[in-house]
């Protein structure tokens, strides 16, 4: 119930939008086909009623329905996703969980630096930075999706590569073909890099702050009277409950690898949801403005009901209120 | 020896905290480096025109970037504009993006805020669901769609990010207007018939203004940051407007030179480049420095 009001009124704000552009364009024909002239309120019930009923409109960037250019992009950008996450939690925690554990070593104080630089470097700046470096210098890890060869590939044999998931890395374990799987991980190393410095930054701040909290307090006091060595205080006591705090910002987390992969996927041309809203932008493509605004609402919430949900499981003093 | 008055102890003792942390140092300065560019602007670089001094001025057309040189002292980037104009009017444009952004957003944020942690109830929860509806949706994402929808331009995107960010400050005056709410001397000034909008300037705000005021200098860097984003991908000024992510927008297809010399054209978007990060750098910093300056928990007196 909740969730259903947090997802519905930005579409009814994005709404508002369609008559702009039209308007501007001064077609009156047009703007009486579609009906822009209509009150919004009237226009949004029209919206939502075709949306319910999967019609998301057409987008020009795309040239093909909205509904059915989404699985050509969504892939793309949860194949990223898919190997930046676990380089951002793994990271994140390690280093935060050090930092917190070695107050004011070097370490920590590496990190400190390191977070409030991976919170001042602009995304698109860093990921022109790394390229510049490793495709201008090295030449290591060229932007796109495939390598021309690779693409040719499976434009040539679409019967040898057959597409199971669209994640071209999986795919290509699964059709025995591993240049390409190698092909695709060569072409994610940089901005799979790019997501990890940028959104680590918070994560490992959260836990670095939680495992001070945690580290002085009375039960790790205990434990150590008790003679339970050091790693077992840090990774079974104080670390579990450091992570509590980490599970709240999840949210911020996944909304900062969204917003992170517009930027890494524009630098590196990699044609998924992030492209697609920031082409759909600069040429005005409304109704893929409106869906990648409902669809990043919807995984918002959710995430955000999943991490309410997690609380609960992992922290059972929440349950019982 | 005159005691000093409580307030000016607790300033003092402030200003130490805020000062004895290193990096505090580096934030300010660098802030203050760049105040001194933004004012001394006219002199550090003379516009050329002189009804628009934000425009870069160009000398050709060629797309290929010049190196520095005496006429040029950071070089050229593509379109010939001059990057050492552009830099320094640039911190113009950075400044008034951020203030003009927090400012608005604060306005909007605090006062709503207010309203919904000092009346509770049906209007705290009418703004909070509000609230929530603005959460759902990513800040760049949200603002990005805001800007196509009001056309282009640095106004423009100046007025999307501040429609999106005061959703932050909501949250938290309101969450630091509860924990005063219910105290002694607001219920004694309620008896008093002090009418609640004077409660609330008088006695609230001053007292729960704090919490807000870190934030919002936390959030002035990232403000920028979107800001630069969204004019790199061409939503922001018209070309040849002084601003820094317009700069790297032009170096972009620049950024591997021939294959000999792959770094050749490193000034088009160093300059530029580091111009944001060392900006957003000294508001976080300072931010940073407050936040430690006045956590309750940090600070034993």
């Amino acid at each position: 119930m909740f969730s259903l009001l947090m997802t519905f009124s930005p579409e009814r704000r994005a709404m508002v939008y369609v008559t702009t552009p039209q308007q501007a364009k001064d077609i009156p024909s047009l703007i009486k086909r579609y009906g822009f002239d209509q009150p919004f309120y009237k226009q949004y019930g029209r919206w939502a009623k075709e949306v319910a009923s999967g019609n998301f409109g057409y987008s020009l960037v795309a040239s093909r329905p909205v509904s059915e250019a989404f699985w050509i992009y969504f892939p793309v950008s949860l194949e990223l996703a898919l190997y930046a996450a676990p380089c951002i939690i793994i990271f994140g925690i390690w280093m935060g969980t050090k930092a917190g554990r070695h107050r004011n070593s070097g370490f920590d104080h590496f990190s400190r630096v390191f977070s409030i630089i991976g919170w001042s470097l602009p995304t698109f700046l860093f990921a022109l930075v790394l390229l510049m470096i490793f495709y201008g210098y090295t030449n290591w890890f060229p932007p796109g999706i495939l390598s021309d060869e690779s693409s040719l590939y499976i434009i040539e044999h679409p019967d040898k590569f057959i597409r199971y998931t669209g994640l071209y890395s999986i795919d290509g374990i699964l059709n025995g073909n591993l240049s390409i799987a190698l092909d695709s991980l060569k072409h994610l190393v940089l901005p799979v890099i790019t997501l990890t410095v940028v959104v680590c930054a918070i994560l490992m701040r959260v836990m670095r702050s939680g495992m001070i909290e945690e580290m002085s307090k009375d039960y790790v006091t205990t434990a150590r009277a008790k003679g339970v060595d050091e790693n077992t205080i840090l990774i079974k006591h104080a670390r579990r409950n450091a992570l509590i705090p980490v599970i709240t910002v999840a949210g911020t987390l996944v909304a900062l690898l969204m917003e992170g992969s517009v930027a890494v996927e524009i630098i590196f041309n990699r044609q998924g949801i992030g492209w697609w809203l920031a082409t759909s932008a600069i040429q005005l493509d409304m109704p893929v403005l409106m869906a990648i605004c409902l669809f990043m609402g919807v995984v918002f919430v959710s995430v955000n009901l999943i991490v309410d949900i997690l609380y609960a499981v992992i922290d059972p003093r929440i349950r019982l209120d | 020896m005159a005691t000093q008055h409580p307030a000016l102890k607790e300033f003092k003792y402030t200003l130490h905290r805020i000062f004895k942390n290193p990096t505090a140092i580096l934030g300010f300065t660098l802030l203050l480096f760049f105040i001194t560019v933004a004012v001394m602007a006219p002199y550090l670089a003379p516009p050329k025109y002189e009804h628009n001094p934000y425009k870069v001025p160009h000398t050709g057309f060629s797309s290929i970037p010049q190196p520095p040189s005496a006429e040029h002292p950071f070089g050229t980037t593509s379109g010939q504009y001059d990057i050492y104009y552009a830099a320094v009017w640039g911190t113009r444009t950075s400044f008034k993006i951020g203030l003009f952004v927090v400012s608005i957003a604060l306005l909007i944020g605090v006062t709503l805020g207010c309203i919904a942690g000092y009346y509770g109830g049906l209007v705290d929860e009418v703004i909070m669901r509000c609230v929530d509806a603005f959460y759902a949706i990513p800040f760049l994402v949200l603002a990005m769609t805001i800007v196509v929808a009001f056309g282009r331009g640095l106004d423009v995107i100046m007025i999307a990010i501040a429609s999106v960010a005061w959703r932050n400050y909501v949250r938290v005056m309101r969450a630091s207007i509860l924990t005063i709410r219910d105290l002694d001397y607001v219920n004694a000034a309620k008896l008093m018939g002090v009418s609640d909008f004077r409660i609330m300037m008088r006695h609230i705000l001053p007292n729960s203004i704090f919490p807000v005021m870190i934030v919002a200098s936390m959030e002035i860097g990232a403000y920028v940051l979107i800001a630069a984003f969204l004019a790199f991908l061409g939503l922001g000024a018209p070309r040849g407007y002084a601003d820094w992510g317009q700069m790297i927008a032009l170096a972009r297809n620049y950024i591997v030179g021939p294959p000999d010399d792959p770094f050749l054209y490193w000034y088009t978007i160093a300059i530029p480049g580091g111009c944001i990060v060392l900006f957003v750098l000294a508001w976080n910093l300072i931010g940073d420095a407050l936040r430690d300056a006045f956590d309750p928990k940090l600070r034993r007196e």
